[in-house]
C-alpha cells in the first residue's frame, strides 16, 4: 500500500513539469526572443537524447562496428535525408537492428 | 509560426485525432515493446502486478519507471525514488514550453490533458508536425494518448505473461523509438543554423553526460545550445 502512495508522488513529479510551461504559457503573451529560443529547443532536446543513444554503448565511447545501434543508425539517417518518411525511417531501422542482432549477437 | 485557436477552428477534431493516432503507429509499437520489458522487470524487482500496472498509469515515463523498479528493488527511501523520478523527468518541462506557442486560446482543461502526455517521443512527433503546419490540438489528443493506451498495454502484457515469452523483450525492436527520433530531427533541420545548433547539442550532451549524474546532460545541452543559437542569429540579424 506503501508503494502506491511513492508511485502517486512520482506520477505527480512527473506531471507538473509536463504540464505546467504548457499551461502558463501558452495562455500568455510570450517574448519575442523566448519564442526564438524555443525554436531550437526540438532539434536540441533530440540530438541531446539521440546522441548518447547511438555512441555510448554501456555508458563508453563506442564507435566500433560491435555498436549495433550505431550500425543501424546509419540506413535510418540515410533514408530519412532521402525520404523524410517517418514509418519507412521506422521499417528500415527495425530490419537493421534485428538483422544485426541475428548476425552478431 | 504561432496558430491561435481559430486559425485551426475548422479543422475537424475527429478527423485530427485519427490523424494524431495514425502519425503515432511507430511510437506505439516501441512503447508496447518497452513497456512489456519494464511490466516484466518491475515484477522482478517485487511490484505487485496491480502497483506495476499503476506505475505505468500513474506515472507514464518509461526510464524512470525503469531505475524506480530498481530503487524499490533495493529498497530506497521514498524521498530518495521520488526526487530521482522527478530529476529523470524535468526535461519534460523544456518539451512543455516549447509547445505552448503552437496551442495558444486553449481552455484550461485541455492544457492539463495534454501536458499529460508530453514524452520525449510525443514530444519529438508533435514538435516536427506543428512545426510544419498549423495543426488543431485533436491532433496532439490523438497522438499522446495513443502512447499513453499503448504504454499501459504493454506494461498488462508484461506484467502479465512476460515470463510467458521468454526473450520478447530482447528483441531490438526497441530501436523504433531511436529510428524515430532520427527521421524526426532530419525533418527538423530546415535551415542551417538548426543543423549546427543539433551538432552542438549532441557533442554538449556526450561531453556533459561523462561529468553529470542522471540526465542534466539532455536539459543543460538543451538550454545552452538554444541560447548560443538564438543569440547567434540575434548578433547575425542585428548587424
Amino acid at each position: 500500500m506503501e508503494k502506491l502512495w511513492i508511485i502517486a508522488a512520482m506520477g505527480a513529479a512527473t506531471y507538473l513539469p509536463r504540464a505546467l510551461p504548457l499551461a502558463v504559457l501558452a495562455r500568455m503573451r510570450i517574448p519575442e526572443g523566448f519564442i526564438r529560443w524555443l525554436r531550437f529547443v526540438p532539434v536540441a532536446v533530440l540530438a541531446a537524447l539521440l546522441a548518447p543513444e547511438l555512441l555510448l554503448r554501456g555508458g563508453a565511447f563506442d564507435l566500433t562496428i560491435r555498436n549495433q545501434h550505431l550500425l543501424a543508425a546509419v540506413p535510418c539517417f540515410l533514408v530519412a535525408v532521402k525520404t523524410k518518411n517517418l514509418p519507412l525511417t521506422v521499417g528500415v531501422g527495425l530490419a537493421a537492428a534485428i538483422l544485426l542482432q541475428a548476425v552478431m549477437p | 509560426m504561432q496558430p491561435d485557436a481559430a486559425a485551426t477552428a475548422n479543422a475537424h477534431p475527429p478527423t485530427e485525432l485519427a490523424a494524431g493516432v495514425t502519425k503515432a503507429v511507430p511510437i506505439m509499437l516501441g512503447y508496447v515493446v518497452l513497456a512489456m520489458a519494464f511490466g516484466v522487470l518491475a515484477r522482478e524487482a517485487g511490484l505487485t502486478i496491480s502497483e506495476t500496472i499503476a506505475m505505468s498509469v500513474i506515472v507514464f515515463a518509461g526510464a524512470s519507471q525503469f531505475i524506480a523498479a530498481g530503487m524499490f528493488a533495493a529498497a530506497m527511501s521514498p524521498a530518495a525514488i521520488i526526487m530521482t523520478t522527478f530529476l529523470v523527468n524535468l526535461r519534460h518541462i523544456l518539451m512543455s514550453a516549447a509547445l505552448a506557442p503552437h496551442l495558444r486560446g486553449l481552455r484550461f482543461h485541455s492544457y492539463a490533458l495534454l501536458g499529460w502526455g508530453v514524452t520525449d517521443e510525443t514530444f519529438a512527433l508533435n514538435s516536427t508536425e506543428y512545426g510544419r503546419q498549423p495543426r488543431h490540438h485533436w491532433f496532439m489528443y490523438g497522438t499522446n494518448f495513443a502512447a499513453y493506451a499503448s504504454w499501459i498495454t504493454g506494461t498488462i502484457i508484461g506484467a502479465f505473461f512476460g515470463s510467458l515469452v521468454p526473450g520478447i523483450e530482447q528483441l531490438p525492436l526497441g530501436f523504433a523509438l531511436p529510428a524515430m527520433f532520427i527521421c524526426l530531427l532530419v525533418m527538423q533541420l530546415s535551415d542551417r543554423l538548426l543543423l549546427y545548433a543539433a551538432v552542438l547539442a549532441g557533442g554538449l550532451s556526450l561531453l556533459l553526460g561523462q561529468l553529470l549524474e542522471g540526465n542534466w546532460n539532455i536539459i543543460l545541452a538543451t538550454v545552452l545550445t538554444a541560447t548560443a543559437a538564438s543569440g547567434w542569429e540575434k548578433w547575425k540579424s542585428s548587424g
